[in-house]
């Protein structure tokens, strides 16, 4: 098996109204990695991952999913991946297991019966399953929507702030059974997140976006030793202010 | 050639199996739901039943064409509640902010379409057949006694409902739940035009080929004829037949370029108002 980027981005440009959201990014993503896009508030992660879940189409440029041109060609690839967001619910009034039975047959899952069995032991949901889905804590839905971006252990996952909302103790709850799976199934991971210490312990390597465009992309490790920083955070306070800095300079 | 290339999976029953099982969990978990499919047909059935009763016993050409208001509110019924079912199930998805999910999953437009219209043919037997037997017991009036008439009407108004339903949701997914009123109001735009109570000769000569644009209009002009005349009007049925494949052909047009347009605007991730 060819070792083909799970990803590719290709000078990828989205504009809203005249606005660029996203500026001609470039980045690929090997098989099996977990790499994380972190950025303030409107730096373009949720476009772009939008962009390679083929729910939004690019201005120009071109994304790539597993060897796909999103998205052209989505049908190919959409049973072998999934997603999780915040800006999807599950339906409320569907029982946990409801969700993922429909979910299962839209991912055609085999045996789904004892897939949602198993990802009930596995994310701790086995009493849950047959409650209904608005009756559940934030953290307990929370759970149930991995479960739902994991029902057909999808090779590549998508996760946009997978721990917004959520208190510290769950939140590292739910990294560890990232990290679990992505060790396990040798899945592929892109999370888009503003959390830092979430990118630094899950991401081997972290994109920096602010106003649309890739402001720095290396692993945790090189970005502290070149920043000379402690923390990822202030990493990104750096890059945030270096920008800041330039701008007022050339003012 | 990528180590990931393969072949795009097709058309999938089993996708389309578990949209219409997420309606069906749905519709039996509510009741207000399930009420709602019989309320509104009941009341009508039974207001209007009142009304041809009164009618009947007061006007010589009512009492001969017996049966045409309450049949035409039936039938009106059957193209009201079938587009608003396959509407109401597409909006399901926009209140429970799932259309997310199913538009990042691999079910297909054509898929999802399909268990809409299944789903609006399930929520308007689950109202139509309780309303029309009550028809039989209060006033006489059996819709089944129209016969094979009856599986053509129906056939041809559920298509009409159909295409409209499909256009409706592709507004709503390019536009947002802002657009949802027209899910609620679009078919009373038709409703003086395919002269639902009344012959197409009422209307004003200048107004009468807007009519005739209308795939009910043949249906309703179809029962009257049946229902006074005695005469099933086959050339009616076909005329409407081969209207509501250009309805049905718009419809899935508009949906497919509003769900691109939705795809251009980023509105798929952001649903609300």
């Amino acid at each position: 098996m060819s070792a083909a980027p799970a990803i590719k981005v290709e000078r990828l440009v989205k504009i809203y109204k005249k606005m660029p959201a996203v500026a001609g990014i470039s980045f690929e993503i090997g098989p099996g990695s977990i790499a994380g896009l972190l950025g303030g508030n409107g730096a373009g992660k949720s476009t772009t991952i939008a962009m390679i879940m083929g729910l939004t189409m690019p201005t120009s440029g071109r994304v790539t999913v597993m060897g796909a041109e999103m998205p052209r060609e989505r049908y190919r690839v959409l049973h072998r991946m999934n997603f999780e967001s915040p800006y999807v619910d599950m339906p409320m009034r569907l029982t946990v297991r409801q969700n993922l039975t429909v979910f299962g047959m839209l991912y055609g899952v085999d045996n789904l019966a004892e897939r949602i069995e198993e990802l009930g032991e596995v994310l701790d949901l086995t009493d849950l399953l047959d409650r209904p889905t608005g009756r559940l804590s934030a953290g307990q839905k929370t759970r149930v929507s991995l479960a739902k971006s994991l029902v057909n252990s999808p090779e590549l996952l998508l996760l946009d702030e997978p721990t917004a909302s959520l208190d510290p103790d769950t939140a590292d709850w739910v990294r560890a059974r990232l990290e679990r799976y992505c060790r396990d199934r040798r899945a592929t991971i892109l999370l888009a997140s503003h959390n830092m210490t979430e990118v630094e312990r899950l991401c081997e390597r972290v994109i920096i976006m602010k106003q649309g465009h890739i402001e720095d992309d290396d692993t945790p490790a090189r970005l502290l030793a070149r920043y000379g920083r402690r923390t990822l955070e202030e990493v990104f306070l750096d890059v945030a202010r270096r920008r800041d800095e330039a701008r007022e300079a050339a003012q | 050639m990528s180590a990931y290339a393969e072949r795009a999976p097709g058309f999938s029953p089993r996708r389309v199996a578990a949209m219409i099982l997420r309606y069906w969990y749905l519709l039996r978990s509510s009741w207000p739901r399930l009420l709602d499919l019989i309320y509104w047909p009941l009341v009508q059935m039974i207001t209007w039943g009142f009304i041809q009763v009164y009618v009947m016993q007061n006007a010589g050409f009512f009492a001969r064409a017996g049966g045409t208001l309450i049949g035409a509110l039936l039938l009106w019924d059957i193209l009201f509640r079938g587009q608003l079912g396959f509407s109401i199930a597409f909006l399901e998805e926009m209140w429970a902010r799932n259309i997310g999910n199913l538009m990042m999953s691999p079910l297909r437009p054509f898929e999802f379409i399909l268990a809409l219209m299944v789903m609006s043919l399930v929520r308007l037997l689950i109202g139509a057949v309780p309303v029309s037997l009550l028809a039989i017991a209060f006033f006489g009036f059996n819709l089944y006694g129209l016969g094979f008439a009856l599986v053509a009407f129906f056939l041809n108004l559920m298509l009409t409902s159909w295409a409209i339903g499909i256009f409706v949701s592709g507004l709503v997914l390019r536009n947002g739940l802002g657009a949802e009123n027209f899910a609620w109001s679009i078919m009373f735009v038709f409703m003086p035009l395919a002269c639902v109570y009344y012959p197409v000769s009422t209307l004003p000569l200048w107004l009468q080929p807007a009519a005739w644009v209308l795939p009910p209009t043949y249906v309703f002009e179809g029962m009257r004829a049946l229902l006074i005349d005695h005469t099933f009007r086959a050339d009616l049925m076909l005329d409407a037949l081969a209207l509501n494949a250009v309805f049905m052909a718009g419809g899935v047009f508009g949906f497919l370029k509003l769900l691109q347009s939705a795809r251009r605007h980023g509105s798929l991730m952001q649903t609300g108002e």
